[in-house]
């Protein structure tokens, strides 16, 4: 076998490793899914009837696309933890000392949690329709929500990869990843940007998550996306490449420790 | 430090038979210098074992060889090859088990096993068959399918053993193995260890605090200290350098204990204990003329012991930094020197 043919099988190895991890500790793994499926439920119930007017139309309906990519980032925390502990337990010191490739490492670790991260999407978006969401999207519009989905939990798990590996203990790695938890509020995840005061509209336009919402939103309701799109996708292929430069560097870093 | 830097075998790194081969090995963090030009030559299918006080660079040195680390400067050759030009070939030839166990806390420990094995790509039935073999091995069959939230700790040590083999390598680096075991389970992994060596022809690196291991199972032995090596020879061979091997004498009284020193010329007496130290280098038959003495005396010694210099010696006279020169096994009070 080739090198190349190593690295996949390594790969995979370690991505069965961790779905063994998630499907043990279901708990950690769908962690991210509490604080979206709270706000869901909270925003559908308690304040909708009232947001419902400023977004006119149903605001279960706007409301869930930016809780799936809330979704997205909310599973941060696990992916940070999860690799946190691998790297502060040893385990990963044993990996170093065999003959397989470092990215294997890096890559079985963030197929495995961007699967976990895609599934709790799945999970958030089976409890909106259970409680009124009603998309509108054709075949070809569902296949683009679904690359977005894949971006955005690329994206945020090459990212959480790099916080978990920074830190020096679990406990930080799961408070790293906040900023990227909030800004979906801080774009159109709950309200348009537009009904923001002036400096936090500004700010909202031209923060990542508003156009990935956006997108992801027009693709679902079959409402105009325009030229959001392109945006989405630099900020999704940019962010993982961020992460994934970050990580390999964190993950060689300590080599020299 | 007054002891010479004895025993230190220079060969060339090209050596055919050294499992392990390195040559000013030099490290330093920030500004600390851990490492300060190690010199190593470690032949094929024995037992090395690194001595040195905590601090010293013993697990540095581990992570060094074993590829975790990279060194400042100096070379070395594992397994024939070079450290920094084929680091991938030195990690297939060896295997590491570290302070701390290194394992799979939220697998079993039989799946431990077998990601190990597919790492190495035996493929699934090999994998399968040297997990359970080893399982076997090292007596965690009943505990192949818990957690390992359920293992003791030397459960865990003896699992972390057994993923090492499971890649059979040629060159084993154990750092503090037995550290916090209780004795059986320090012994099985000796006893583990040992055949290792004597079956399957493994080179083991070994550091540890306990110079009695070091003393069963090397056999040469380095004591490292501040980054430097400050002896290296076999077990014999360094208790051969420190003096201090003496028979003590306990008496019933102070007048016996004064009477012993005065026939016996010794100077090592300590009277609260009522004990006299006569230097001997424990064979029979200065053992039968110092018993000869004490006769034509008339004294008897209420007791008798022996005590020959051991690594524990060796070691607290190697790594002393008081700056002057101790024969340990003598009392304070009446050191000879």
């Amino acid at each position: 076998m080739t090198a190349a043919t190593y690295a996949f099988t390594d790969t995979r190895t370690l991505l069965h490793r961790n779905l063994v991890h998630a499907l043990r500790y279901p708990a950690m793994s769908l962690s991210g899914l509490l604080m979206p499926l709270v706000f869901l439920l909270l925003f559908r119930y308690a304040f909708g009837a009232a947001l419902g007017a400023g977004v006119g139309g149903s605001y279960i309906n706007y409301l869930t696309p930016g809780m799936l990519i809330m979704t997205g980032t909310s599973s941060m925390v696990g992916t940070a933890v999860a690799v946190c502990t691998d790297m502060t337990e040893g385990i990963v010191d044993r990996l170093r000392t065999m003959s397989i490739s470092r990215f294997a490492v890096l890559a079985g670790h963030v197929l495995g949690n961007a699967a976990q991260a895609l599934l709790s999407m799945g999970v958030l978006l089976g409890v909106a329709v259970a409680i009124g969401f009603r998309p509108h999207a054709g075949a070809l519009q569902w296949l683009g929500a679904l690359g977005v989905a894949v971006l955005t939990a690329g994206a945020m798990t090459w990212l959480a990869m790099a916080l978990g590996l920074s830190a020096s203990a679990p406990e930080t790695a799961s408070n790293l990843p906040m900023p990227f938890i909030l800004l979906p509020l801080l774009g159109s995840g709950f309200v348009p940007a537009m009904s923001m005061s002036p400096g936090l509209r500004q700010f909202a336009e031209f923060q990542p998550f508003t156009p990935i919402t956006q997108t992801l939103r027009g693709l679902l309701l079959g409402t105009h996306i325009g030229h959001q799109w392109v945006p989405a996708v630099c900020w999704c292929l940019g962010l993982a490449v961020v992460g994934y430069l970050a990580s390999r560097w964190l993950f060689d870093r300590r080599a020299q420790l | 430090m007054a002891y010479p830097i004895a025993l230190l075998s220079v060969t060339g790194l090209s050596a055919s038979k050294s499992a392990i081969a390195v040559r000013g090995l030099q490290k330093s963090f920030n500004d600390k210098v851990v490492l300060d030009g190690i010199d190593l030559d470690i032949k094929q299918g024995t037992v090395f074992s690194l001595l040195g006080p905590n601090g010293a660079g013993k697990t540095t040195t581990v992570r060094i060889l074993s590829t975790l680390t990279k060194p400042d400067a100096g070379r070395a050759r594992i397994a024939g090859k070079d450290l920094n030009r084929e680091p991938d070939a030195v990690r297939a030839a060896i295997g590491v088990t570290g302070q701390f166990a290194a394992v799979d806390n939220l697998l079993t420990g039989f799946e431990n096993l077998v990601l190990m094995g597919d790492l190495h790509h035996l493929g699934k039935r090999e994998s399968r068959q040297r997990a359970t073999r080893l399982l076997e091995q090292f007596d965690l069959v009943e505990a192949a399918g818990n957690s390992l939230a359920t293992y003791s700790g030397g459960m865990r040590r003896r699992l972390d053993l057994a993923m090492t083999l499971v890649g059979q390598p040629k060159i084993i680096f154990l750092d503090e193995p037995t550290t916090g075991l209780d004795p059986r389970s320090r012994r099985t992994l000796w006893q583990v260890i040992r055949d290792l060596v004597s079956q399957d022809g493994v080179t083991i690196f070994l550091t540890t605090q306990y110079l009695e291991e070091a003393d069963q199972l090397a056999d040469r032995i380095a004591v490292l200290d501040q980054g430097k090596l400050v002896a290296e020879g076999t077990p014999a061979e360094l208790k051969q350098l420190v003096p201090g091997g003496h028979v003590s004498l306990r008496f019933r009284d102070t007048a016996g204990l004064n009477r012993a020193a005065r026939e016996l010329g010794a100077t090592g007496r300590d009277e609260q204990e009522l004990t006299l130290q006569v230097p001997s280098d424990g064979g029979a038959r200065s053992l039968r003329s110092l018993l000869d003495q004490l006769d034509r005396a008339n004294l008897e010694p209420a007791e008798l012991t022996m005590h020959t210099p051991d690594l524990d010696d060796v070691f607290l006279a190697l790594t002393d930094h008081t700056g002057r020169p101790r024969s340990v096994s003598i009392t304070e009070n009446g050191a000879d020197r």
